[in-house]
Order: C-alpha cells, then sequence, then structure tokens
C-alpha cells in the first residue's frame, strides 16, 4: 500500500434503497493511468464523489494516501492534493470570473498573490484561455466551461487527477491538446467516460463498473 | 433537496386520496386553531397523534422536525407568562409568572403541535404534485396552483445548486479561515447561486415551453374516490367537529 494513491476496501453504496455499489474493491498506485467504463447510472460519479468525501459509504473503508479517511476533517487533504473535474463544469465554476475560478485552487492551497498570478497567467498559456480570463463564467459556451473548469483543476498541480467526462464536449483541436498534455505533463490519473477512442490514447487500462461490480475491461 | 420525507410509505394514509386528506386537514387545521382553553387542544393534540400513529413515520425525522418548530414556541413561554396581567401570580423577585399566562401558552403550545403533527400525516404523505393535484379538483385558480406547484419544484433547483457550489468549493480544497478570500469565497458562493438558480429555472422554463407548456399542468392520473377513503373522510370529520362542539 506504499505506493498506493487511493484505496477502497469492500465499499458498498445505496441511495435510499437502491444498492449502487456492491462490496467494490479498487486500487489506483503513482504512476497509472485508469480508465473506467459503465453504462449510465452504475455508480461511476459516485465512486469518485467517496473517493472526495461528499458521499459517504453505508460500509468499507476509503484510504487516500495510505491513511483511512472517515470524517470531513480527514478530507481536506484529500481534497487539495487530488484534482477532481466534475461532470457538469456548471457544477465547477462558481467565481465571477474566469481568471478568479482558476485562481481559486492555489489560494486555497496557501500560495501568495503573485505566485498564483503566475500560475493563471502559464495555466491559461497553456489551455490557450488567455482571452476568455476576464470574462464572466456565466456568459462561456458549453465547451468555454469544460475547458475553464480543466484549467481550474490543473491548477492545483494535483498528485492524481480524478476526471469525469473530460473529453465531452470538446471539439477535436482541444481534445488532441488534452490528450498530449495528459501523455506528456501528467502521471496519475483516473479517467471516467464513454469515449473509448480518447481512452485508449490516455490510459494503460480500463476497468469496467457494472450492476455493482468494478472487474477489469481490457488494457493495451 | 428531499423535501418529501414522509410522502414514501405505505401505510392507509399514503393511500388516502389527497382530496379527502385536505377536507379533513382544513376541519382539523380551523377548528383546532379557534378552540380554547386545555382540554379541547389537548384532544385535538391525542387525534393527531392518532392520525401519525396511522401514517407509521419515521419517529427521528418527526421529531427532528418539531423540535424546530418548536424553538419558536419557546419565546411564547419566555414572553407570555412574564406579560400576561392577571391574578394569582408567583412572584420570582421582581418577576411576576401569571398562571393564566401559563395555560395560555400551553394551550398555544398544544394547537401549535397539533396542527403540526396533522400536517404532517395528511399532508406530507402525499406527495407535493398529488396535493397540487387535489386542488386542482377543488376549482382552485390553476394560476395559483401552479405558482404553488413551481414555487416547491424551485426551492429543490436552488437547494441542488448550493449542493453543487459547496461540493465545488470543497473538491478545490477550500477551508475556512477568518480572512478576506473567506468571505470573498462566501460571496461568490452566494452570487453563483442567484446566477445558476435563475439560469437553471429560465433553462427549465425553456424545457417547458419546448414540450408545449401552456401555463399550466395537465392531468395525468385521476383520483379514485374508494369507499374507504370516503369513510375515513366522514369519520374523521365528525370526530373533528364533535370535540369542537363538545368544547364549547
Amino acid at each position: 500500500m506504499e505506493n498506493s494513491i487511493i484505496t477502497l476496501e469492500n465499499i458498498n453504496f445505496s441511495y435510499d434503497s437502491y444498492l449502487v455499489l456492491k462490496n467494490i474493491n479498487f486500487e489506483l498506485k503513482f504512476g497509472e493511468k485508469i480508465g473506467l467504463i459503465g453504462p449510465n447510472g452504475s455508480g461511476k460519479t459516485t465512486l469518485l464523489y467517496i473517493i472526495m468525501g461528499f458521499l459517504k459509504p453505508n460500509s468499507g473503508k476509503v484510504f487516500i494516501f495510505g491513511k483511512e479517511r472517515k470524517r470531513e476533517k480527514d478530507f481536506l487533504e484529500v481534497r487539495q492534493k487530488l484534482g477532481l473535474l466534475f461532470q457538469d463544469s456548471d457544477s465547477q465554476l462558481f467565481c465571477p470570473t474566469v481568471k478568479e475560478d482558476i485562481a481559486f485552487g492555489p489560494l486555497n492551497l496557501g500560495k501568495d498573490r503573485n505566485e498564483v498570478k503566475e500560475i493563471v497567467k502559464s495555466i491559461a498559456r497553456l489551455f490557450n484561455i488567455e482571452h476568455l480570463l476576464e470574462r464572466p463564467i456565466y456568459k462561456l459556451s458549453a465547451g468555454e466551461k469544460k475547458i475553464v473548469a480543466l484549467a481550474t483543476v490543473f491548477a492545483m498541480n494535483p498528485i492524481c487527477y480524478l476526471l469525469d467526462e473530460p473529453s465531452s464536449g470538446l471539439d477535436e483541436e482541444t481534445k488532441e491538446n488534452l490528450i498530449n498534455f495528459l501523455k506528456t505533463q501528467v502521471k496519475t490519473y483516473l479517467i471516467v467516460s464513454h469515449d473509448q477512442e480518447f481512452l485508449k490514447e490516455t490510459v494503460d487500462k480500463i476497468y469496467l463498473l457494472k450492476n455493482g461490480q468494478i472487474s477489469f475491461y481490457q488494457d493495451f | 433537496m428531499h423535501l418529501e420525507v414522509f410522502a414514501e410509505g405505505d401505510s392507509f394514509l399514503h393511500k388516502l386520496d389527497p382530496r379527502i386528506k385536505i377536507l379533513v386537514f382544513l376541519s382539523f387545521g380551523i377548528l383546532c386553531a379557534i378552540s380554547k382553553g386545555i382540554f379541547i387542544p389537548s384532544l385535538y393534540f391525542m387525534l393527531s397523534l392518532l392520525f401519525i400513529f396511522i401514517a407509521k413515520l419515521n419517529f427521528k425525522t418527526l421529531l427532528n422536525r418539531l423540535i424546530g418548530a418548536n424553538f419558536f414556541i419557546l419565546f411564547i413561554w419566555i414572553f407570555i407568562p412574564l406579560s400576561y396581567k392577571s391574578n394569582p401570580y408567583i412572584e420570582f423577585g421582581s418577576f411576576k409568572i401569571s398562571y393564566e399566562g401559563i395555560k395560555y401558552a400551553l394551550s398555544i403550545t398544544l394547537k401549535c403541535n397539533a396542527i403540526i403533527l396533522a400536517t404532517i400525516a395528511l399532508l406530507s404523505t402525499s406527495t407535493i404534485f398529488s396535493i397540487a393535484h387535489a386542488m386542482l379538483h377543488f376549482r382552485l385558480p390553476q394560476k395559483l396552483v401552479t405558482i404553488f406547484f413551481l414555487f416547491y419544484r424551485y426551492i429543490s433547483v436552488m437547494h441542488e445548486e448550493y449542493i453543487k457550489i459547496k461540493r465545488a468549493v470543497l473538491a478545490r480544497g477550500f477551508k475556512r479561515k477568518t480572512n478576506l478570500h473567506t468571505y470573498k469565497t462566501y460571496a461568490y458562493m452566494v452570487s453563483a447561486l442567484l446566477i445558476k438558480s435563475f439560469e437553471r429555472s429560465e433553462e427549465i422554463y425553456k424545457a417547458m415551453l419546448a414540450r408545449g407548456f401552456k401555463g399550466f399542468f395537465p392531468l395525468f392520473e385521476h383520483f379514485k374516490l374508494r369507499k374507504i377513503d370516503l369513510a375515513f373522510g366522514i369519520g374523521a370529520s365528525f370526530i373533528i367537529i364533535f370535540i369542537y362542539i363538545w368544547g364549547r
């Protein structure tokens, strides 16, 4: 468990009486690039929310960075070191302008203002959104929101990325950029996606979540 | 947000025709509110307990609701016994606590709790949609019912947005402290909540228009009045009116 980032042990989770996850065991080690697929409503997002501590499993244990995480307090460190991209970018963004939204994460990490300004600049250059920086969030198009949401996660430079449908709604060029970026700059991530082409490009192995069970799907 | 916690269930009251429930509730509410003294309100209180018993509701959630509501009644207990001007009274130093005031506060407490329990047992055991539906059957103005229904619908929209924003903030490692960053974040959360809920509501409205919404909801399924519904309606109303007449 030494280089393990996420370990889930016998996780059960249900929404009211509807059992979504049954005895899930899952591990993500440092340096692994994993894809997760599964039919609609199979609990992929639920799994990510359990890892981030937004949902508490009915039973089972969550270990992040080798420590068991139970209470809200335990998850602060988790949230600062794992980068979650929400499926719906509207859920991700809440600041008045793009600039402030990108700065929010780094500020939470305790970086000083000049450092944060630098981060915002370099991230904007990386994602090619320099022209959007001063724009209000709610006036962006859906695709632009997705890119900005990605940028806010990458700005925190997390140890591990949890990306929920990162490729949906992106044009071909942006998607290519994202694939290149993930391949070259990022070591560890878990991608939830229906886009098999995208997964083939970015991950080493794919798990399938179906009927509450996780199984090995294929590797390349 | 789960506002309809009590609507899930399988008891007799859950299956009862909402129209009957509204009628029984109205007579209960009005007569209980205008009854006087302590004896009659306590009878109503027991009757509401009986309704709760029939509805087989989760005791813990119920207690939580009652505690919330009774918090306000606490103020009545502080102010009325001290300010009610009548004899006889007990003296505590410079405080005069009136017996009549205590009786009055007790009467209010009983009535309030009786009506709250009856609301939970009778109205909360139906979904908001069927209550709105039943209101239409009573020939209430369609616009009023639609506003009521949408009002309810958008409370949950706002709450959903709030949950999303809270998660967005937490997901990026936010920790509240006494500094400008924290206050700014809170301000952003509130403004985002307003803008996002507004946008969401616009979207919902567009979605309704796209499916031919003309300003009111057409009824899809109709209620069936069973004999047992009628029997409950007549029986319950009889008891409620009888208690009131007894008290006069």
